[in-house]
């Protein structure tokens, strides 16, 4: 460790083990001098263990176990609409507004889902049971709109069906 | 594959390199597409579109700074095709920069404003609301206006590339992309300053110079840095004659297109308080303004009678190395010619008993670009990275080729290249690394050991480490052993230099210096030694070196940009010394009160941007410039006062009219002697190998402590470099004095102390005190003497 990198404290013991060996497991992947290859992975496993968003410690905890500078792992966590950077509620719907989604009601899809969770887009409920996203295009244009909600894609979404998801939800 | 294939940019034939992007050929033909993120030397980017143009057979305008050139290409750079995307890009670009040129510091050299009144439509059509952005804190040389930036990364790329440190990013993403460091820090790259001539908008400007002028309003004047061994190009702007910034003048030979940000930033400093404005003398203990005639009169009095009443051979002179090359060899002419050699410009340095060795001046060994060819570098005590920022970024771009950087460093400095073999020990043992690497090379290699050598290097052992720097040295086809400024205050320099030699003609690598100053090379050319006269001719006078002198007590001083208490190697012997003396003149551009009390007569002088001269740089290029500001009337240049001196001290040939006729004479005695003194082999009488029990100060030498003028630059003093206030301290050796970090300590040298925090880091070896020279305005002795560490 040289004199100046020493003297900012190390963040990598915020990564617990499990996080630890599921980021080596992707950096082993790549060529040994690009362990920064593994950013988005890295970072997916961070945010994870941290109930679903990233600190900015977490975040230069990241870039330092991938030997990179922190802004270039803030970069791609300010980037990519996956990445959280506010704590987020229990369920955290990703409601899909680009361009196929919007032109089959995405509109109706996010009015509705705000008048009956009673928060607005980017916002968690006061109880922490739902967090609202607007996010791009998420691959699933065929049953658009549609909406991510955990790692699950609902499409063809109706206000009847979106209710009927949000019941099943605690 | 020939190397050049055979193209038609808008009719007109033009031959380029393979491999070539269409917009290199054109630039070399000299026709101009426009563009925002292209840039020479850094990576294509492509994302501004500005470059677009019109290939034939291609269906869409295609970006020129990222097309490949194929033969037989037909390229339009002004077709209706293209003139219709660059004014489309054009009007993109516009939607979110703000309409506020008159307020804006690029204005007049904004790339955005030519290209759009070259390339642009002549009215908007936009009538949405624009973005806006929030300024960044960079710190003290880099002022945003964030709003107005185009997103070309350039300077992005800058940091990750040249720099060799990412510290500004692009977070965010698309309209919401914001470019800034993370979390705000203020960005600590010695080369930082560059990103303000790289922004093609007014997003990055110069803090110092913000608002307070138009470039049309300034005049240009070809100068060179005053504050390394490089000399890098600079081009200083003048309004009314007073300095108003200080920019880069292209020379790809040494500075590139770069500057240091102590190059760029340092003319902060002209305009200090404590600039001395008149001649002063003291009498009594009282302190006259005088005119310049009785101020000299007073001078030349004092030291004639020195010289009566001591001998002259009590009349000492110390001159700072970065010292014009003319005032240097005026200086020891005058010495010389009342009869005394003691002159010096090697403040820092403890060690001289290899004197008579030295080559005709410390050479770099290599040229400047040549640094970025070579295979394998060992760095014997240098933090050339922040010492001399410019052959550091030549050396990172060795790096990048594959080079291999090896370090034998008292303490482990941050590079911006990642360093192969890094050997960190206590200044005591960096001795017999060297000899470990030395009898490394012994084994590898059929060359002639210098004689001594093996029997010197018989009880040392090598381990992995050296013979990995051996085997490195040994197989490069371009290698170099190179001795840096942290090395120049080693009580052993003569050990390590007698070492570096050998390794270097034991691996058959070039030996070089990076000294300290401008013009260290150019001091030893004019005779600012005790031992040589100009162009290395014996002297048959010979005198005392820095060390002797101050320690000897001397009954006079003449200095020349010196502060003692600053610039030598043990500050508080030198001022003990300046303090019994009888008589002290001083020419100085700056006043303080440590020099109101020891000298006699205070002398203003011109400041490098105010004086014509010369600097040799470390490859031994001559670069003369001329003034580019002018001074108050009694403020003079250095050459002339001493050539004034001279002529009243009867000492003959001082009817100089200019300087370049001091610079002629010289060079003309230097041509004709051509002299070709190398460094001679002296073998070490024994190999020092044990470390004292007490511990030892390294005296580190900051980036922005070297010389007078970068010292008083507001600017740089608050930037992260400066900013080192503690003494650092090994972990196990803070366990062994019962310390924690932040705990005050006092540390004593020889009597002096100073009260200071502690920091704890294992960068520093153990038993070491690392307190750089000069922190918490410390007067205290050796940069590398035993060092007392007291709790309080
Ligand atoms: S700040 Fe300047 S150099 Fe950096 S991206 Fe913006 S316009 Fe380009
Ligand atoms: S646009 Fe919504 S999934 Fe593609
Ligand atoms: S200069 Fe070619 S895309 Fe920017």
């Amino acid at each position: 460790m040289s004199l100046l990198q020493q003297r900012q404290a190390s963040k990598t013991h915020l990564l617990n083990a499990e996080s630890r060996q599921d980021i080596d497991r992707w950096v082993a992947k790549y060529p040994a001098d690009r362990k920064s290859s593994a950013v988005m992975a890295a970072l997916r496993i961070a945010q994870e263990q941290n109930a679903g968003y990233l600190s900015n410690d977490l975040i230069e905890a990241v870039a330092e176990y991938l030997e990179m500078e922190a802004i270039a792992a803030y970069e791609v966590a300010t980037f990519y609409s996956m990445y959280d950077r506010d704590p987020v509620g229990r369920h955290k719907i990703s409601v899909c507004t680009n361009i196929s989604c919007m032109l089959c009601g995405s509109d109706d899809v996010v009015a509705h889902l705000e008048k009956r969770l009673g928060i607005k887009l980017g916002e968690t409920s006061d109880d922490g049971r739902f967090t609202l996203k607007e996010v791009e295009c998420l691959g699933a244009c065929v049953e658009a709109p549609m909406f991510e909600v955990a790692k699950t894609y609902h499409g063809n979404l109706t206000p009847d069906k979106i209710d009927k998801i949000l019941d099943e939800l605690d | 594959m020939s190397d050049t294939i055979n193209i038609e940019i808008n009719g007109i034939p033009v031959e380029v390199r393979t491999g070539a992007m269409v917009i290199e050929a054109a630039d070399e033909a000299g026709i101009t597409i426009p563009r925002f993120c292209y840039h020479k030397k850094l990576s294509v980017a492509a994302n501004c579109r500005m470059c677009l143009i019109e290939v034939e057979k291609a269906p869409k305008p295609v970006p020129a700074c990222a097309t490949p050139v194929t033969d037989g290409m037909k390229v339009f750079t002004k077709s209706p095709l293209a003139l219709d995307a660059q004014q489309s890009v054009m009007e993109f670009l516009l939607i979110n920069h703000p309409l506020d040129c008159p307020i804006c510091d690029q204005g007049g050299e904004c790339d955005l404003q030519d290209i759009a009144i070259g390339f642009g439509k002549d009215a908007s059509r936009y009538n949405e609301s624009k973005r806006v952005v929030r300024n960044k804190n960079l710190g003290s040389l880099i002022s945003t206006d964030m709003t107005r930036c185009i997103h070309c990364t350039r300077c992005v790329r800058f940091g990750q590339e040249v720099a060799g440190i990412m510290e500004l990013g692009a977070p965010g993403r698309g309209e919401f992309t914001e470019i800034g460091t993370y979390m705000e820090r203020a960005v600590s790259s010695e080369l930082s300053g560059n990103v303000i001539d790289l922004c093609p908008v007014g997003a990055l400007t110069s803090k110092p110079y913000r608002y307070t002028g138009r470039p049309w309003e300034n005049e240009s004047h070809a100068h060179v840095s005053p504050h390394d061994c490089l000399g890098s190009n600079l081009q200083i702007e003048t309004r009314r004659h007073q300095v108003m910034r200080v920019l880069p003048r292209e020379n790809e030979a040494i500075n590139e297109m770069w500057l240091s940000d102590r190059d760029r930033f340092s003319y902060t400093a002209l305009q200090h308080e404590e600039r001395l404005q008149q001649p002063l003398i003291k009498q009594g203990s009282e302190w006259r303004q005088v005119d310049w005639e009785t101020a000299l009169a007073y001078a030349i009095d004092g030291l004639q009678r020195v010289r009566k009443v001591d001998g002259a051979e009590k009349l000492a002179a110390l001159i700072s190395p970065s010292s014009t090359i003319e005032e240097m060899y005026l200086l020891q002419k005058l010495m010389r010619g009342v009869g005394s050699a003691n002159i010096d410009h090697r403040l820092r340095q403890s060690d001289f008993s290899d004197d008579d060795g030295q080559p005709l001046f410390p050479a770099l060994g290599c040229s400047v670009a040549e640094l970025e060819d070579r295979d394998a570098v060992l760095l014997i005590g240098s933090n050339i990275r922040k010492d001399q920022p410019i052959a550091g970024h030549r050396l990172r771009k060795a790096s990048r080729r594959g080079a291999h950087i090896m370090c034998v460093n008292p303490v482990d400095y941050a590079f911006n290249f990642p360093v192969d073999e890094n050997i960190v020990v206590h200044p005591e043992l960096m001795a017999r690394e060297l000899a470990s690497i030395a009898k490394a090379l012994l084994t590898l290699t059929a060359n002639a050991a210098p004689a001594g050598l093996n029997v010197l290097l018989e009880n040392v052992e090598s381990g992995d480490a050296h013979l990995t720097i051996a085997r490195h040295l040994q197989t490069a086809s371009n290698a170099s052993v190179l001795i840096g400024t942290q090395a120049m205050s080693h009580p052993q320099l003569s050990t390590l230099r007698a070492l570096a030699l050998a390794i270097s003609e034991l691996a058959g690598a070039s030996l070089g210096y990076l000294t300290e100053g401008a013009n260290a090379a150019g001091a030893w050319i004019a005779g600012a030694v005790p031992h040589r006269r100009h162009a290395g001719e014996h002297s048959p006078l010979t005198g005392l070196h820095t060390r002797e002198m101050l320690n000897t007590g001397m009954s006079a001083y003449l200095l020349l940009n010196v502060e003692p208490e600053q610039d030598c190697a043990n500050p508080a012997a030198a001022v003990r010394a300046v303090h019994e003396a009888d008589f002290v003149v001083s020419l100085t551009p700056y006043i303080t009160d440590d020099m109101r009390a020891y000298a006699d007569v205070l002398l203003p002088v011109a400041t490098f941007a105010e004086t014509s001269g010369t600097y040799v740089n470390a490859e031994g290029k001559w670069q003369s410039f001329a003034a580019s500001a002018s001074t108050a009337d009694d403020i003079k240049p250095a050459w002339k006062v001493l050539r004034v001196m001279g002529n009243l001290l009867d000492v003959g040939g001082f009817d100089y009219l200019t300087s370049e006729d001091v610079r002629d004479e010289l060079k003309g005695q230097f041509e004709t002697l051509t002299p070709t003194l190398k460094y001679q082999w002296q073998c070490p009488a024994v190999m020092p190998t044990k470390v004292s029990k007490d511990l030892t100060r390294i005296g580190h030498l900051g980036m922005y402590s070297i010389d007078m003028v970068v010292r008083r630059s507001a600017p740089l003093q608050a930037t992260a470099d400066a900013q080192i206030e503690t003494a650092i301290v090994h972990s196990v050796t803070a366990k062994q004095q019962g310390l924690v970090a932040g705990d005050t300590v006092r540390v004593s040298q020889g009597g002096e102390s100073v009260t200071i925090s502690i920091a704890v880091a294992d960068a520093v070896p153990e038993n070491c005190v690392f307190l750089p020279m000069g922190v918490g305005g410390a007067v205290l002795g050796d940069a590398y003497g035993s060092i007392e560490l007291a709790k309080v």
